[in-house]
């Protein structure tokens, strides 16, 4: 791949991470977390998209996100505080800026009216004068973003996690080969300027140097007052051709920053002497430091800014630093943080991976002894001076901050897959192994015996970490999710909040990433029919905002995704008179409540009068259960009228340990989830009664629950097990349901490994999936939910005219 | 009859393949060495519940379970209790591995398709269902196994 454009990938990549964080930060904060932590991440993470997009020359995209950086920056300045409204405005802005995005990677284009609507509501979170001071007024705000350019390519390094790969370094040294030539030399008079005196030695000449070339790399960064000092010129007859005589004073005015005049500097400033220093202008000496992104802020604001990308002890270390000079300090404080990335410098190439906080500190305080003399830098120690001063101050503080956060690396799906399935293989060979060998007679004392014993723990442990690799939090599905729901809302007109629940939950990356449909279609539903209109639910005497909880759970070897609205509840005479309508039952048939709330998964229902855009066309809830199913899942809704309804869904954990109770019946070893489990007991005879003369229940002290010979309900034996002469295991299924499995005897307790039976056979009613045991056979593991179901349920008649 | 035959029985294009033969009861068939993956010992299988009789149950194949599926049962063939002398002829039919009951692996046969002849009229649903075609190998007759057949068709309330 061309390296741009793997560099580019590698941006976009990292957006998705950064708009990740940045939506899970929104939302903490529009739960009412004011933390200036939590607010310092969003801020970051947009900086951190603003920067990317600045070294791919991305203008929409640069132009919000600076606009929503501004605000945020309001925000941690605390000029702006935070209500229920900002956070809305800045979740939805989030969303805008997640388009943009989009757009820059697919080459695409941002529905215009809704940027400027949202930069409109943004400005509108600031009041007029202070929009007017940020620039963010109208037009503005293309100044306030194009003062940017000059900065924001090199931040894309620098917020770059420390581990990065070489690539990275390359996109820095690309940005700021490209910043400066690409940055349009302003010439405003309120930009500030920098004073640079020049003075060539003559062994910078004798290197084949000329000053011209330097001032016309100079003249690049921005408009240049040029003069040159022929003072130290001698008489002519004294004049040595060899010899330095003229220097220059250039006064610079433009965006740049130290760093960049220095860099044009950079092969001849040991050879020279060099003075880089503010021009004496009042205002613009207060207004700049190197490393503050938007020159028109005020210095308050600027010391928070230069610790954009620091954690809170750099931020105030910084500030520190900052707060020594006077407020009203001229030139040389106003270098200030310059100093610190030169003892950076002098630190053994002061890899900011390995730099510690501690580091930090003393770097601070040496830089605050230094700053005295920023304004005549100490000569170099090092023969290639640092192009990026502020740049390695501003990484070194992004690396002491990715301390906190744990690095990653990304690795190809393939090759975890490979490796868990060989780990799968040694976990079962080991078992294999030391079964055998105890049955070869050895003793458990022998030294085959304990090395067995430790290959097993070693392999036990080997195999937690193959699994918790490809396991993931489903967080990476739901956090999609308040998107979704807020622009369903909209469209529907409805007041929605949304909960989350179990964030964390971890499944199978093959499932995480078809979890995703369900949900949308669960989501979509809930709200375009599950809640009432505001008016409505006024009239009901409910909240006017609906609530809707999406949460994930694992329960019996599964996980559970629920999708519960307090809206209206199934209505369920409708439901039946459009089932009846549309001939998908018969008039009379008798059906439970449960059974009527799932017709709505019959193909082709539809209960909305209106089809609307979001949901209703009839496809829905009966695609959510086909796919569903394909998953070897199952759905299955609960619902109140006007209480609400809840959808729940209960997908495997392909690839997950499961705990559970290995127990025999007829003959065969069976696997019982243990989650399941509530208690076993051995039935006494009295106990057993039979209801009808048909089904057994069980007294459990008091309340009878049904009893399941495990061995006929699997068709293993066609006569049923006698209850005392068994063992029975009590369970509670997924919907609550309790009921008593009558097993044979309990072997033990195990961790088994899920093996799909769906793989190279196709789903059996009952079982949930196979594992392989110590001795190498296979086993069942039951699916005790559709044990209880098929229990409860003797005449499955809805349910086999739905499963088509 | 399908489409997998007429790209294996296609007159004229004399392709030449090799074939796995084995036996069950008296009768020879075959299946297309490409689509074996291994050929091991019988091993007891853990039976599945609610499954077809010829559906043996599932085996540990080095860490994958693998169906097993009793191809004399599957043919509607008298089959007998498998014992260790009874072979496991693992296949890959589509994305699947399954493993084939029978009961002795005997040649492994070179010869070209245009040998294979159609299963004549005569043959009853069940045999037509699963023998793609029949040729001749020294007087014996072998039948040729169109494995996709082989496998149950899924079940509507597998769900």
């Amino acid at each position: 791949m061309d390296p741009f454009e793997s560099i580019k990938a590698t941006f976009f990549q990292e957006c998705d991470e950064l708009l990740t964080d940045m939506e899970s930060g929104l939302l903490a904060m529009e739960a009412g977390d004011d933390d200036s932590e939590t607010i310092n991440a969003v801020f970051r993470a947009v900086h951190s998209v603003k920067g990317g997009a600045g070294a791919f020359g991305l203008d929409e995209l640069i132009r919000f996100a600076h606009i929503f950086e501004t605000v945020l920056d309001e925000m941690r300045s605390d000029r702006l505080h935070l209500t229920d409204e900002v956070a809305k405005v800045l979740l939805r802005a989030s969303d805008v800026l997640a388009d943009h995005v989009a757009a820059a990677r697919s080459g695409g284009s941002v529905d215009e009216g809704r940027t400027l609507g949202m930069i409109a509501d943004l400005q509108g979170l600031i009041d007029q004068e202070r929009a007017a001071e940020l620039g963010l007024d109208g037009d503005g705000s293309d100044d306030g973003a194009d003062e940017d350019f000059g900065f924001v390519p090199i931040v894309l390094s620098l917020d770059e996690p420390a581990a990065d790969a070489p690539e990275v370094d390359v996109a820095a040294l690309m940005a700021a080969a490209t910043a400066p030539a690409g940055a349009p030399p302003q010439a405003t008079t309120a930009a500030p300027a920098w004073l640079v005196t020049f003075r060539p030695k003559a062994e910078m000449y004798a290197k084949a140097n000329e000053t011209g070339l330097v001032l016309r790399e100079l003249a690049r960064l921005g408009d240049v007052e040029v003069v040159v000092d022929t003072a130290a010129v001698p008489p002519l007859d004294q004049l040595s051709a060899e010899q330095a005589y003229l220097s220059w004073t250039i006064r610079l005015r433009g965006e740049a920053t130290e760093s960049d005049v220095r860099e044009v500097f950079e092969f001849v400033e040991d050879d020279c002497e060099l003075i880089i220093c503010r021009d004496g202008e009042p205002e613009a000496a207060s207004a700049e430091t190197p490393t503050v992104d938007d020159p028109e802020s005020d210095a308050p604001a600027s010391a928070v800014e230069a610790a954009a990308a620091a954690p809170l002890d750099l931020e105030a270390l910084l500030a520190r630093v900052q707060g020594e000079p006077a407020p009203e300090a001229a030139p040389p404080p106003a270098a200030m943080p310059q100093p610190v990335p030169e003892p950076a410098q002098a630190a053994p190439k002061a890899d900011p991976a390995n730099m510690d906080v501690a580091g930090l500190i003393a770097l601070a305080e040496q830089a605050s002894l230094d700053h005295v003399q920023a304004a005549a830098p100490p000569a170099k120690t090092e023969p290639k001076p640092d192009p990026k001063a502020d740049a390695r101050a501003e990484r070194t503080a992004a690396a002491a901050g990715a301390t906190a956060a744990t690095p990653t690396i990304r690795v190809d799906l393939d090759r975890v897959d490979r490796l868990i399935n060989a780990v799968g293989e040694l976990v079962i060979q080991q078992a294999m192994l030391s079964q055998r060998v105890f049955e070869s007679g050895l003793a458990r004392s022998s030294d085959v015996a304990l090395g067995l014993e430790d290959l097993e723990l070693l392999t036990r442990e080997i195999q937690d970490s193959v699994m918790a690799i490809r396991a993931q939090p489903v967080k990476s599905v739901f956090q999609r999710m308040p998107r979704l729901v807020r622009e369903v809302a909209d469209m529907v007109g409805k007041k929605v909040r949304l909960v989350m629940d179990g964030e964390n939950t971890e499944v199978d990356k093959t499932v995480i990433e078809r979890l995703s449909d369900p949900i949308t279609h669960m989501l979509r539903n809930a709200i375009d029919h599950g809640l009432e209109t505001p008016e409505e639910r006024e009239a009901g005497g409910k909240a006017i905002e609906g609530t809707v909880r999406l949460a994930a759970l694992h329960r019996g070897g599964r996980i559970v995704i629920e999708v519960q609205d307090d809206g209206r509840g199934i209505n369920r005479p409708r439901v039946r008179g459009i089932a009846v309508a549309k001939g998908l039952i018969a008039e009379d048939a008798v059906l439970s409540d449960d059974e009527i709330d799932n017709l709505i998964f019959l193909p082709g229902f539809s209960t909305a009068d209106v089809v609307s855009d979001i949901s209703g066309r009839g496809v829905g809830m009966d695609v959510v259960k086909r796919s569903i199913q394909a998953l070897g899942g199952r759905i299955s809704i609960t619902s109140e009228p006007s209480k609400g309804s809840k959808f729940s869904m209960s997908l495997p954990l392909t690839l997950a340990v499961l705990d559970g109770m290995v127990v025999s019946a007829a003959e065969q070893t069976l696997v019982a989830p243990l989650s399941n489990i509530v208690e076993s007991l051995t039935p006494r005879a009295e106990d057993v009664h039979l209801v009808g003369g048909r089904d057994a229940v069980i007294r459990i002290r008091d309340t009878f629950v049904p009893l399941i010979d495990v061995g006929m309900a699997l068709g293993f034996r066609d006569e049923p097990l006698p209850p005392a002469s068994g063992v029975a295991v009590l369970v509670e299924s997924e919907g609550g349901g309790k009921a008593a499995l009558l097993v044979e005897a309990i072997q033990g307790q195990r961790q088994v490994v899920i093996k799909s039976l769906e793989a190279n056979y196709q789903h059996i009613h009952g079982v949930a999936a196979a594992t392989i045991l110590g001795d190498g056979r296979v086993a069942l593991i039951l699916d005790v939910d559709a044990l209880v179901t098929t229990s409860r349920r003797k005449a499955p008649r809805i349910e086999k005219r739905m499963a088509v | 009859m399908t489409d997998t035959m007429t790209d294996t029985v296609t007159p004229g294009v004399a392709q030449r393949r090799e074939l796995i033969a084995f036996r069950i009861g008296d009768q020879e068939f075959c299946v297309d060495i490409m689509s074996v993956r291994e050929i091991r010992g019988w091993a007891p299988a853990t039976p599945l519940p609610r499954t077809p009789s010829f559906v043996k149950g599932v085996i540990n194949l080095r860490g994958a379970v693998l169906p097993i599926i009793d191809l004399g049962a599957r043919l509607g063939l008298t089959t007998s209790e498998p014992t260790a002398r009874h072979v496991i002829m693992v296949v890959h039919i589509g994305e699947r591995t399954i493993g084939l009951l029978v009961d002795a692996v005997s040649d492994i046969i070179n010869m070209s398709d245009d040998l294979v002849q159609p299963t004549p009229d005569v043959a009853s649903d069940q045999v037509k269902t699963f023998v793609k075609g029949l040729f001749a190998l020294e007087g014996r007759m072998v039948s040729l196994i169109a494995l996709d057949r082989v496998l149950p068709e899924t079940e509507a309330e597998a769900a």
